[in-house]
């Protein structure tokens, strides 16, 4: 018996630590979609929080000056996004491809000028990390399952989420209705700073012990990967977080073992599925993902 | 000043609005001139003007969308300062825009409490936002059900959506910006009653309009606008459309310009049993059957959004047809033998979209570019595998001077034209090619007078050299003045078609609104 | 609303407001290497003579360059048809691949005048495919351009990464790598062709790619605005329902100008696998697709534009190279951070400073 309930516990424990940061960053990106602002920048934001909070928490010594310097440090790109999409109604793909890009090199560059290590930030003792604290998991992971239940009634049961869906579909209706279109979505790329900046540290910090080159491996993407396959709705989102995590989970445990009737699976293709099955999803081959119909429009008051 | 005159003497009801010298420029466009404007508390006031009068540009400025660049608004006597649309809320100001500012995916309920929640949870706000729907309901007898779906409603349904979430808000002062373009006749005779009963129950109404029909309907006091300034103001009582219409216009209009009778030709587009089916399966053009002759000139009128524009993008092969048959020459096309419109082009078939800014040319494109927009692979602009650029240039050229473009500038980008310029040049492009067949869609829409006379000669001219022309168009005026037979489309149907000589605007009005008629539910 | 439409000289529109927007790309670059320690004044020089000192350093800085032209193009074309290609890196690492596994099959069998073309046709031949993918899926079932071209930039990279280590890898070697190709298949080396009519260069890793790159600027400037397809493509990246209302079908439009796209990128394989590298291996693309971005943004989509963007950030990976050598505390990938930067100014925020510029022009104006 319990040689088919360890492999599938430990399994099922590595899903979760690996679904964390992608629920977390879907969530943002969630966010911040509904309110009409793409983001491509979950990886860039993701990356540049686990820099700042490895950074912190080596140099401290505290892992909680740590999440506050990696929410900080992805609150003010999401505050440099909204300043280029929000204020100056500039192209919000453009942003969010400058984020990621500036971020995978000013990573390094402050790694190697501040800690000499080819790009690492030190190894941290457990006190400066989050340590399991339940069924060994972190606070964290914690928080990320609660925070789908959030997410879901700040959207459907607030104000606040009224009015976000509300501009993610037609902003002159926000705006005639004498509320700040901008002001919203504002609020809405904030948010999503706050969600990225501990899925960052997560990474840094609670998942590892330090800050490595590109550890966010492309994770920001398949957030939006999964949101977009959760039709941008915070259950299915959850749903789909939970299914890539489950795939990476498989893949490693995947590797090397020949299963019999099939041989070996190559790992490449399960770390290609989530990219895959979004791709199949959007070309509405399963079911259509509609997007919110005001995303990627800066909002320009008409002169009727 | 006038206004200042007009302040009432204390102990008299101050008038609802007071706007005293309002003044609003757009880069160049001087939009409002030192406007003074008062209305009466619970009276229906209409503001008349053509398009560009700025009518719509003094009522977003009282509604907070624009700020004023000089002048004072008083509302009951009191100077206040609107910034944005909350301050005008506050007020009890209310506005139905033209395009409705509704969420498709939202419910009415949702819609009409989005801005006025009452409080950070929805649901205690939910609750007394449907209590009071169903009071506003009671008083008001708008007929919306709470639960619907925005998207899901037909349009007059929605625009009294967009009443509701006025009063919802408390509304004193309702501003209603060319309400009844998107309306059936009978749609339009409820949307007076409600603002009858809005009237008779306190409520100061504002309605913008160019109908003046509807302003002798519905109105008691009348101001007309014209370039940006108010030349008029009426008791609707004292006044008559002829009037009015010579104040909008600024000199005596006289559309029926003297046409010499047509002389029918043989067929050259037959439509027979024509049926299309939009995206999302319903049905938009049904049973559409009607012939097409050189030589005249065959109106098409109708409320927009009966069938117009899907009959346009069928005859000039945008629009896959679902059964039926087209015949355009020897070229038959049917739902298994689909054309394009590069196709119809080759046919001798010339089509001037309804939209032009949008689909008649490239905005960013220079003026060259766009006239030739449909044609960029024609022999005669082509040399080898090349775009011939002289060519190209020099028939811009030609087009600018035959059809009065100005500037006479073929590297200005289109976007840089005037919409009357911008709708000469694709008229020359499309019609410089002789065609045997011209699609005309709306082709005055928004121009001013001199350049609404100078399409109309041409297309007269385009008739008398032996073209056939549809004529689809939302003015009536215009399909009057100009059409040889007149057909007349309701819910995707034609419901009717007529000869000029027993044609006028009653019967194509009762047309207009279907033969079973929502006319009898109004 | 702006005070005056369309009010500004063309000089400032096109000069001064894009090199302001550079410019600003540039200071805070220079802030960062502040903020690490060094001096600005310093990196910069260091960077110069890097790049342009000397022979070799301006052929290395032409090689870099001859990549960025050609994934700078390929993002320009997908512009100006109203589409954003992330894709070149995929593309570009599809393209590559595409000329390895022709070398792999035919390098023995054929001689080297009739493996360059063929490695050429096949790099663009497999850069397009792997672009027509997104393509297709974007004009027939509405899949949004961006997130597909993402999505398969990582389908690319799992795609070789497989390839590599199951069936590509040499014989007996530890790294992913192939065999190396027979001698006969790879491009002339640029200092072999100019010492050919007497001319005596450095030892770079310049190859005929450049002249090759140099071609297809001509050649996209050519198609985008002297031929009837270049006129639809524009049309339909403007205004796409004006294009359809003309007769346009914008679908196959759409496909075209991505295959297009995907075989400009596919060209920078070429460079790398036939020009430079003669075998196979991983991550031989290195950031130049998305580099090509920076330098689609920077040149305005324009063929020359993009060229002198190319030249910019081809100067800017070499002397960052030399920078990184002499200041050990600033890494090569200053470069990654000033090209985030260029697209953030010259892409995001490109119309940040319009305003003030319009004021300005508006007052000294009257």
């Amino acid at each position: 018996m319990d040689e088919l309930l360890v492999p599938l516990l430990s399994t099922l424990g590595a899903t979760l630590r690996v679904a964390t940061p992608l629920i977390l960053c879907a969530m943002a990106g969630l966010v911040s979609e509904r309110s009409g602002v793409i983001d491509i920048g979950l990886e860039g934001k993701m990356l540049a929080a686990a820099f700042s909070a490895a950074a912190m928490a080596a140099v401290s010594g505290s892992a909680w000056a740590g999440l506050g310097a990696g929410i900080l440090t992805a609150v003010m790109l999401s505050g440099v996004h909204g300043f280029a999409c929000i204020t100056h109604k500039g192209d919000q793909v453009v942003s969010g491809v400058a984020i990621n890009i500036l971020v995978s090199g000013l990573t390094i560059v402050l790694g190697m000028a501040w800690f000499q290590r080819g790009g690492q930030t030190p190894q941290l003792p457990p006190e400066a990390r989050f340590m399991p604290v339940w069924l060994g998991h972190n606070l964290m992971v914690y928080f990320a399952l609660g925070l789908v239940p959030l997410v879901a009634w700040v959207l459907g049961g607030t104000r606040f989420g009224l009015r976000l869906r509300a501009v993610g579909e037609n902003p002159q209706a926000v705006d005639t209705a004498g509320i700040s279109v901008e002001g919203l979505r504002y609020r809405a790329v904030l948010i999503g700073g706050v969600l990225t900046g501990i899925a960052g540290t997560y990474l840094a910090i609670a998942q590892n012990a330090g800050f490595s080159r590109d550890m966010s491996a492309g994770q920001g993407y398949i957030a939006l990967a999964a949101m977009i396959f959760g039709k941008w709705r915070p259950w299915p989102t959850l749903g789909a977080c939970l299914m890539f995590g489950l795939l990476d989970a498989v893949a490693i445990r995947l590797q090397g073992v020949a299963i019999a009737g099939i041989g070996e699976v190559p790992v490449q293709l399960v770390q290609a599925l989530p990219y895959a099955l979004t791709v199949i999803l959007l070309a509405g081959f399963i079911g259509k993902a509609v997007a919110p119909r005001a995303i990627g429009v800066p909002y320009v008051k008409d002169r009727t | 000043m006038a206004a200042l005159a007009a302040e009432p003497p204390a102990g008299i009801v101050p008038p609802a609005v007071s706007l005293i010298g309002i003044d609003k420029r757009f880069g160049a466009v001087h939009a409002n001139r030192a406007v003074d404007l008062t209305i009466a508390r619970g009276s229906i006031a209409g503001i008349v003007g053509e398009n560009g009068a700025g009518k719509s540009t003094l009522m977003s400025i009282l509604y907070g969308f624009y700020a004023a660049d000089a002048g004072e608004i008083r509302i009951r006597g009191r100077p206040v300062s609107i910034r944005n649309s909350s301050d005008a809320i506050a007020l009890g100001i209310g506005m139905v825009h033209q395009h409705f500012m509704l969420v498709d995916t939202f419910t009415v309920l949702e819609n009409v409490m989005l801005g006025a929640e009452g409080g950070a949870v929805l649901a205690a706000g939910l609750r007394a936002g449907r209590a009071t729907l169903e009071r506003l309901e009671r008083d008001y007898g708008l007929g919306v059900d709470p639960d619907a779906l925005v998207g899901d409603l037909p349009v007059g349904a929605q625009q009294r959506v967009e009443i509701l979430k006025a009063l919802y808000r408390g509304a004193e002062i309702l501003i209603l910006d060319e309400p009844t373009g998107v309306l059936t006749p009978a749609e339009t005779e409820q949307l007076f009653r409600i603002l009858r009963t809005l009237k008779a129950r306190g409520t100061t109404v504002i309605l913008i309009t160019h109908k003046l029909r509807e302003i002798m309907a519905v109105t008691d006091r009348v101001v007309v606008m014209r370039a940006g300034a108010v030349v008029a103001e009426r008791d609707t009582a004292a006044t008559t459309i002829e009037e009015l219409a010579e104040l909008m216009v600024g000199r005596k209009v006289r559309l029926d310009f003297a046409i010499a009778p047509c002389r029918p030709g043989p067929v050259l587009l037959k439509a027979e049993h024509l049926r299309v089916r939009d995206g999302r399966g319903v049905v938009r053009l049904d049973e559409v059957s009607f012939e097409l002759r050189a030589g005249e000139i065959v109106g098409v009128a109708g409320v927009s959004g009966n069938g117009q524009t899907e009959l346009l993008e069928v005859l000039s092969g945008i629009r896959p047809l679902e059964s039926g048959r087209l015949t355009v020459g020897d070229r038959v096309v049917t739902a298994e033998a689909p054309a394009d419109p590069a196709a119809m082009r080759a046919l001798g078939l010339a089509h001037v979209p309804e939209d032009r800014h949008r689909l008649g040319l490239v905005t960013a494109f220079a003026a060259t570019e766009s006239s030739v927009l449909g044609y960029q692979r024609d022999p005669a602009y082509v040399r080898g595998p090349f775009s011939d650029q002289p060519a190209m240039s020099r028939h811009c050229a030609g087009v600018m001077e035959r059809y009065d473009v100005r500037p006479r500038d073929p590297k200005l980008r289109s976007a840089g034209f005037s919409g009357g310029n911008q709708q000469k040049l694709i008229l020359g492009r499309e019609l410089n090619r002789e065609p045997k067949i011209l699609l005309a869609g709306q082709p005055t829409r928004g121009l001013d007078i001199g350049a609404i006379e100078f399409v109309h000669r041409r297309l007269i001219e385009r008739r008398d050299a032996g073209c056939a022309v549809l004529l689809v168009s939302v003015e009536l005026e215009e399909i009057l003045s100009l059409s040889d037979r007149i057909l007349v489309m309701c819910g995707g149907r034609i419901a009717g078609q007529l000869d000029r000589a027993e044609a006028d605007e009653r019967k194509i009005g009762l047309l207009m609104a279907g033969a079973q008629g929502t006319a009898q539910a109004a | 609303m702006s005070a005056r439409p369309a009010g500004l000289p063309r000089w400032v529109d096109v000069g001064l407001i894009p090199a302001c927007n550079v410019a600003l790309a540039l200071g805070v670059a220079g802030l960062i290497v502040l903020a690490i320690g060094e001096s600005p004044w310093r990196a910069i020089r260091i960077m110069v003579t890097g790049a342009l000192g000397q022979g070799e350093a301006i052929g290395y800085t032409l090689y870099y360059a001859t990549n960025y032209v050609f994934t700078g193009l390929a993002v320009a074309v997908a512009f100006h048809a109203g589409l954003f290609n992330i894709g070149g890196e995929g593309q570009a690492y599809i393209g590559g691949l595409g000329v390895g596994l022709a070398m792999l099959a035919l390098d023995r069998l054929l001689p080297g005048w009739l493996l360059a073309p063929i490695g050429l046709a096949l790099a663009a031949l497999f850069g397009a495919a792997w672009a027509a993918i997104p393509a297709w899926l974007q004009a027939y079932r509405g899949s949004h351009i961006v997130i597909t071209t993402i999505m398969f930039n990582f389908l690319a990279a799992a795609l070789i990464v497989y390839l590599m280590v199951n069936v590509l890898i040499a014989p007996g070697s530890m790294a992913a790598e192939s065999r190396e190709f027979a001698p006969a298949a790879r491009l002339p080396m640029m200092h072999e062709v100019l010492g050919m009519v007497g001319i005596k260069v450095g030892h770079t890793p310049l190859n005929l790619s450049i002249v090759i790159a140099v071609a297809a600027g001509i050649g996209v400037w050519l198609f985008l605005w002297h031929t009837p397809l270049g006129y639809e493509l524009r049309a339909v990246g403007h205004s796409e329902r004006a294009a359809v209302y003309a007769g346009i079908r914008s679908r196959r439009v759409v496909v075209a100008s991505l295959c297009l796209s995907g075989a400009l990128a596919g060209l920078a394989g070429l460079n790398e696998i036939l020009g430079v590298h003669h075998r196979l291996f991983l991550n031989f693309v290195a950031g130049a697709g998305f580099t090509g971005i920076a330098v689609a943004l920077m040149g305005r989509n324009h063929p020359i534009g993009v060229g002198l963007a190319a030249l910019l950030f081809g100067a800017l990976q070499q002397g960052g190279a030399e920078l990184a050598f002499e200041i050990p505390s600033i890494t090569r990938e200053m470069v990654v951070v000033i090209q985030g930067l260029v697209i953030l100014f010259s892409g995001a925020l490109a119309y940040w400073l319009r305003p003030s510029f319009e004021r300005l022009f508006a007052r000294g104006s009257g």
